[in-house]
């Protein structure tokens, strides 16, 4: 006997130890369950995590946008309406009145880390007899390339952009038949055209994108889409991405500008991460509630067949707390020795998944990270679920009469 | 005059009190019991034997009538202090030995200490083993249960009842399952213990040849002493 141990502990561990087969067959039960929950937790934020990683660096947080243009409704000198319908003006591409203003004002904010003025438009790139529809990006790199990874989705050559240059996707160079270091006629809707160089292709993960978004320096966008000196949108990372929809409403509210924050911009992202993540509370509920009662199951047999023994105990002059305690300890027990077990058996799991399967490109699906917390919550949470469990056995068995239990 | 151990004044049992079913199996019972005494209990089987042992052992409480134990009215103790008498002062040996299958013969020698001081101390486990010397079982200390002689288990089982160094030590048919020889061989380690130590016995028995062997016959016979 561990001379350190009190009683309770003593008799908890023994207890657990003679019935070696049901403990074994609990502890695999709660491992499993437990096991379920690691697995399910670890791959489902990593999956998460990759996808916001994704979606974050493939685009700005927070966009300012020049607001919408509205026409008013005229009105005579009474007040009164002269027309009754008002129709929808076309959206021309304007700029962000006074933006370098906004720009300062934005990288003094000290919620926003990153800003970069852009002028976007719309082009038609035209090489020999082919001929596509593009969406130019004219960005400052050094800036830019902080927001949107371009340099990491570089498959060919390299995220340089001089007046001359331009970056495509990957769709877009097989649709030209371009390659690397070839010319490409750019030419707006004004008639305006430059002919730039590819310097670099990338694969931004989708084919849409692949065949429209071309990347060029700011100077030659404004040069090319009619705006000199002009920027359309704004674009900002923040500190906190999920405070970004917050961020928005309050520059939108401050300045000149409509603040789209990536939040809003990828509600339907949202909505299947929330998705995901209510099934993953839910599973884990029900695996944590099978638990519970198995460990229940297991101890109410175990009160059963050790009430001669409670009775001795109470006979030698055990007190009902003491008879509590040992079975609430056998519970917590139960839960932590199975969290262990389920932890290693969540590991296996993940570390088996994670090299069976792959995205397409073949990179890993999600990024395998043990976080120590997930394993401390678990422990914690299983050994409270024993815990909670083991409280309606253990209440039986402090409440046994000794004479009853002794006799049988 | 020798101390008093135990006194039981017009002590009445009753099971379903206020059913139609209520059932009263022991009738004023009147007892004394002195330091050093060993009583023998006889009687038919259903006579309250039993009943009264866990009475006088504060396993069971009277209905009606009084206990007590060392002076001691044990009807104004709450369950606490009822518990923590029972463990100070009272050995128990059951006809099953009821050893616990989970420890070892020492361990279970130990178990009335340790449920008292909460931790096994060297101190716990020296007396122990002094026990298990005086009960003759040094060499299967670290038997379990399961692997001794029913004579071994109820030595072991004698030797746990002692462990508090009880004043009195109730003993319900301690020799039922065993052979003559071991029969003989248990009580004598009883009587031993109750000549060395001066610890009174109630010893409830169906064997008349070790009744005799004792200072006094208590028989029942429906739930009143006969003599």
């Amino acid at each position: 006997m561990n001379r350190w141990l009190p009683f309770e502990w003593i008799a908890a561990v023994r207890f657990l130890r003679e019935g070696r087969m049901q403990t074994l067959f609990i502890v695999t039960g709660i491992g499993i369950g437990v096991g379920v929950i690691v697995f399910m937790s670890a791959l489902l934020t990593g999956l998460q995590a990759n996808f916001l990683k994704r979606v974050l660096t493939s685009q700005p947080q927070i966009q300012l946008l020049p607001p919408d243009q509205i026409a008013r409704p005229l009105r005579n000198g009474l007040g009164e309406f002269e027309s009754a319908i008002v129709q929808r003006p076309s959206q021309r591409t304007i700029s962000i009145d006074q933006w370098p203003k906004i720009r300062d004002r934005m990288l003094a904010d000290p919620e926003v880390t990153v800003v970069s003025p852009t002028m976007s438009g719309s082009a038609l790139a035209v090489r020999g007899d082919a001929n596509r529809a593009i969406a130019i990006s004219g960005v400052e790199p050094a800036s830019y390339f902080k927001i949107v990874k371009i340099p990491d989705y570089i498959v060919a050559g390299e995220a340089r952009l001089t007046s001359d240059d331009i970056i495509i996707g990957t769709e877009l160079a097989k649709d030209l038949g371009a390659n690397l270091g070839d010319k490409l006629r750019v030419q707006a809707a004004s008639g305006s055209a430059v002919v730039l160089k590819i310097t670099g292709v990338v694969d931004l993960g989708n084919k849409g994108p692949n065949e429209r978004n071309t990347y060029v320096a700011l100077r030659t966008a404004q040069s090319l889409l009619g705006t000199i000196g002009g920027v359309t949108t704004i674009d900002l990372t923040v500190r906190d991405i999920y405070a970004a929809e917050t961020v928005a409403a309050r520059i939108q509210a401050s300045n000149t500008v409509q603040a789209d924050s990536w939040i809003k911009t990828n509600a339907q992202f949202f909505t299947a991460i929330n998705a995901q993540q209510t099934s993953n509370t839910l599973i884990r509920v029900f695996v944590a509630l099978s638990v519970a009662f198995g460990i229940a199951a297991v101890l109410v047999v175990s009160v059963i067949q050790r009430s001669k023994d409670i009775g001795i105990l109470r006979a030698m002059g055990a007190s009902r707390g003491q008879v509590l305690r040992v079975f609430l300890i056998q519970g917590g027990l139960l839960g932590f020795v199975g969290a262990l077990a389920g932890s290693l058996v969540g590991v296996a799991g993940l570390v088996y998944w994670h090299s069976i399967v792959k995205q397409a490109d073949g990179s890993e699906l999600f990024p395998l990270v043990f976080e120590r917390s997930l394993f401390v919550v678990t422990a914690i949470l299983a050994t409270l679920t024993g815990l909670l469990a083991a409280m309606f056995p253990a209440l039986r068995a402090a409440k046994l009469d000794p004479v009853e239990a002794i006799r049988g | 005059m020798a101390e008093e151990i135990l006194r039981l004044e017009r002590v009445c049992k009753a099971y379903n009190v206020g059913l139609p079913s209520e059932t009263e199996v022991l009738h004023d019972i009147d007892l004394r019991l002195n330091r050093g005494q060993f009583l023998a209990l006889t009687g038919p089987s259903g006579s309250g034997k039993s009943t009264l042992l866990n009475i006088v052992g504060l396993l069971d409480r009277p209905t009606s009538g009084r206990l007590f134990i060392k002076g001691q009215d044990t009807g104004l103790l709450g369950d606490a202090a009822i518990t923590r008498l029972r463990g100070h002062t009272i050995g128990f040996v059951f006809q099953d030995h009821h050893l616990i299958s989970a420890f070892t013969a020492q361990e279970n020698v130990m178990m009335p200490l340790l449920v008292d001081r909460g931790f096994p101390g060297a101190d716990i486990a020296a007396r122990a083993g002094d026990l298990m010397e005086r009960v003759g079982l040094v060499k299967v200390a670290g038997n379990l249960a399961a692997n001794m002689s029913g004579g071994q288990q109820q030595r072991v089982a004698i030797a746990r009842a002692l462990a508090m160094g009880p004043d009195l030590v109730l003993a319900d048919e301690p020799t039922g399952n065993l052979d003559t020889k071991s029969a003989d061989s248990v009580f004598e380690l009883m009587r031993q213990v109750n000549r060395e130590s001066g610890t009174s016995f109630l010893m409830v028995t169906h064997n008349l040849d070790l009744a005799r062997r004792c200072d006094r016959i208590i028989d029942v016979v429906d739930g009143r002493i006969n003599s």
